[in-house]
């Protein structure tokens, strides 16, 4: 194992990050406090409590899954997109570097920064509202293992995409409505029954509601049906990164 | 000199079903500086591309150092630098991380001062603080060269590397380039400018439609194909060239006023005095004498050609 190569890539890939460290933090603080003042304020004051525990604070887990995925998936595909479109991407290839070492410098970076920024909006939120976590083992399995699952579909999402409108189009079209209908800011509970039904096709519902689980005990879908979900498309995204680097899909002709 | 760099049949279809090369074999020697000419889209690139990695080969087999470079791609890249033609380099980078980055993805330890020094030797070292998009077209690559150099290969493949460079910076490479061959080093060029293959390469290879078509000393090559012509500029114009001289293969020019000789071979340059005396046999009054040789860049023009 290079273990030199993962480091060199993982602290390149950081150093964005640390670079822009003032945005970096202030960017979730601001966007939490806004959620907070939305969601939490103007419309909690309309809705005194969701499954038993107060709106404001019921949303905390969806906020965070919310900006994990969103995050990771953006940080992962910017990351080896950017290679590949400045070229630099040529040395990487030709350096004695394998496909495993490639990813976990790039992925690694990539689930640490939204590790980070989940972690800065919990730390926020507990300004706002009271929050015991229930659960913390499971809590910070799901964050790990979203950290990481959506850092890998960002990166199939970079190495796949050949322009800036590509990259753009899964964050913008699938990712972010999904999170927002997959319960989020709401109880799947309280849609008709239509919707509820059409929830539950929702693979991100699974998520967020295995995640809020973990903080507060109650869910929409059963815990062990989230924890199979997220297993499975951590399973199914390192197979087509294994596929994509066993036959060089549009990294090497 | 033993070969560092063994290619044995390699061929190379690109999906789209282009065969960028075939059935290409070659042997690089240690230390060697090995020049490789073709006009664009020859597969010069392709070849470099292979041999360094990013670019997989349909059939055949590459050993670097005796190192398979698919199966044993780690022990076979890690004695590989290259500098690729276009001027890849993260715009925001410093010159001094980028450095260390290179380093760092072949595995090697930091070791600054190594580091330090050849930024030195590449004249780098007063930009060693400064970001890439700061820097002239000259020292990014100048840069590219000294992260090619960062993990100290063996081999260094420098894919074009005075395109686009200016007169006095192609010069600055060629002394780069020769003082990494004293140092040990393994190179291999591909370049555009012929002078610059006569200037430095020991050897030469023209790649044209995939495949090698002449591999050889670059002296060896010039001595070979390189024809001597002899022209005569005449006091008085001729009229018509006279029959002992049409028999010598005397050449006339249209106008009369010069004539030529084409050598066919080095033999008979000693052939000189007598072809002189022939002429002025003829009562033919010569006013000056020259004689050239035909450059590398004839031969690669008149090989090229022939092969279409």
């Amino acid at each position: 194992m290079n273990l030199t190569a993962i480091k060199a890539i993982y602290n390149a890939e950081m150093k964005r990050f640390w670079s822009t460290i003032g945005q970096s933090i202030v960017s979730p603080v601001i966007s939490t406090s806004l959620y907070f003042v939305v969601f939490g304020s103007a419309i909690g004051s309309r809705i005194d409590q969701v499954e038993g525990i107060d709106y404001g604070t019921f949303i905390v887990p969806g906020m965070m899954m919310f900006a994990l995925l969103t995050q990771s998936v953006s940080n992962a595909s910017f990351g080896i997109f950017f290679q590949k479109f400045t070229g630099t991407m040529y040395e990487i290839l030709s350096a004695p570097v394998s496909s495993t070492e490639i990813l976990l410098g790039f992925v690694g970076a990539a689930a640490s920064k939204s590790f980070i920024i989940g972690s800065i909006i919990l730390i926020t939120s507990n300004f706002f509202v009271d929050l015991h976590i229930q659960h913390p083992i499971i809590m910070l399995t799901f964050f790990i293992l979203t950290c990481l699952s959506f850092s890998l579909l960002g990166f199939i999402i970079g190495l796949w995409a050949d322009n800036f409108e590509k990259l753009q189009i899964v964050p913008l079209l699938i990712i972010t409505p999904l999170v927002f209908l997959g319960g989020s800011f709401y109880s799947i509970n309280m849609l008709p029954e239509i919707w509820q039904s059409i929830s539950l096709f929702n693979p991100v519902l699974y998520l967020v509601s295995g995640f809020r689980w973990s903080f507060f005990g109650v869910s929409d879908v059963n815990i062990t049906l989230s924890l199979i979900f997220i297993g499975l498309f951590l399973s199914t995204c390192v197979g087509i990164v294994w596929w994509m680097f066993r036959t060089g899909y549009k990294l090497r002709s | 000199m033993s070969a560092i760099i063994q290619i044995q049949n390699v061929s190379k279809t690109y999906n789209n079903g282009h065969q960028a090369l075939h059935s290409i074999n070659l042997d690089i020697k240690k230390g060697e500086i090995l020049s490789l000419l073709g006009p664009n889209g020859a597969g010069k690139t392709t070849l470099i591309s292979i041999i360094c990695g990013l670019v997989n080969k349909s059939s055949g087999s590459i050993l670097i150092d005796n190192f398979d470079n698919t199966t044993h791609y780690r022990q076979a890249r890690e004695k590989i630098g290259l500098v690729p033609q276009e001027l890849h380099l993260g715009m925001f980078d410093k010159v001094w991380n980028t450095l260390r980055y290179s380093r760092g993805l072949f595995g090697k330890k930091a070791d600054d001062a190594y580091l330090d020094q050849l930024l030195k030797d590449l004249s780098l070292h007063d930009k060693k603080n400064e970001e890439m998009r700061n820097l002239s077209g000259g020292m990014k690559r100048r840069v590219l060269i000294a992260k090619a150099l960062a993990h100290q290969p063996e081999i260094l493949f420098l894919d074009e590397p005075t395109a686009g460079v200016d007169v006095e910076l192609r010069k600055d490479m060629w002394q780069i380039v020769d003082k990494l061959r004293q140092s040990g080093v393994t190179i291999i060029l591909t370049t555009h400018y012929i002078e610059e293959a006569e200037a430095i390469a020991d050897r030469v290879g023209v790649i044209n439609q995939g495949k090698i078509i002449l591999l050889d000393e670059t002296k060896a090559i010039m001595k070979r194909l390189g024809k001597k012509h002899m022209h005569l500029e005449l006091q008085t114009p001729l009229s018509q060239l006279p029959d002992t001289l049409k028999a010598l293969n005397f050449e006339m020019s249209e106008d009369g006023a010069s004539l030529y000789y084409h050598f066919k071979n080095q033999k008979e340059y000693a052939n000189i005095p007598k072809l002189l005396k022939a002429v002025t046999d003829c009562d033919i009054l010569i006013n000056e004498l020259h004689t050239s040789k035909s450059s590398l860049e004839d031969i690669f023009v008149n090989l090229v050609t022939n092969e279409k």
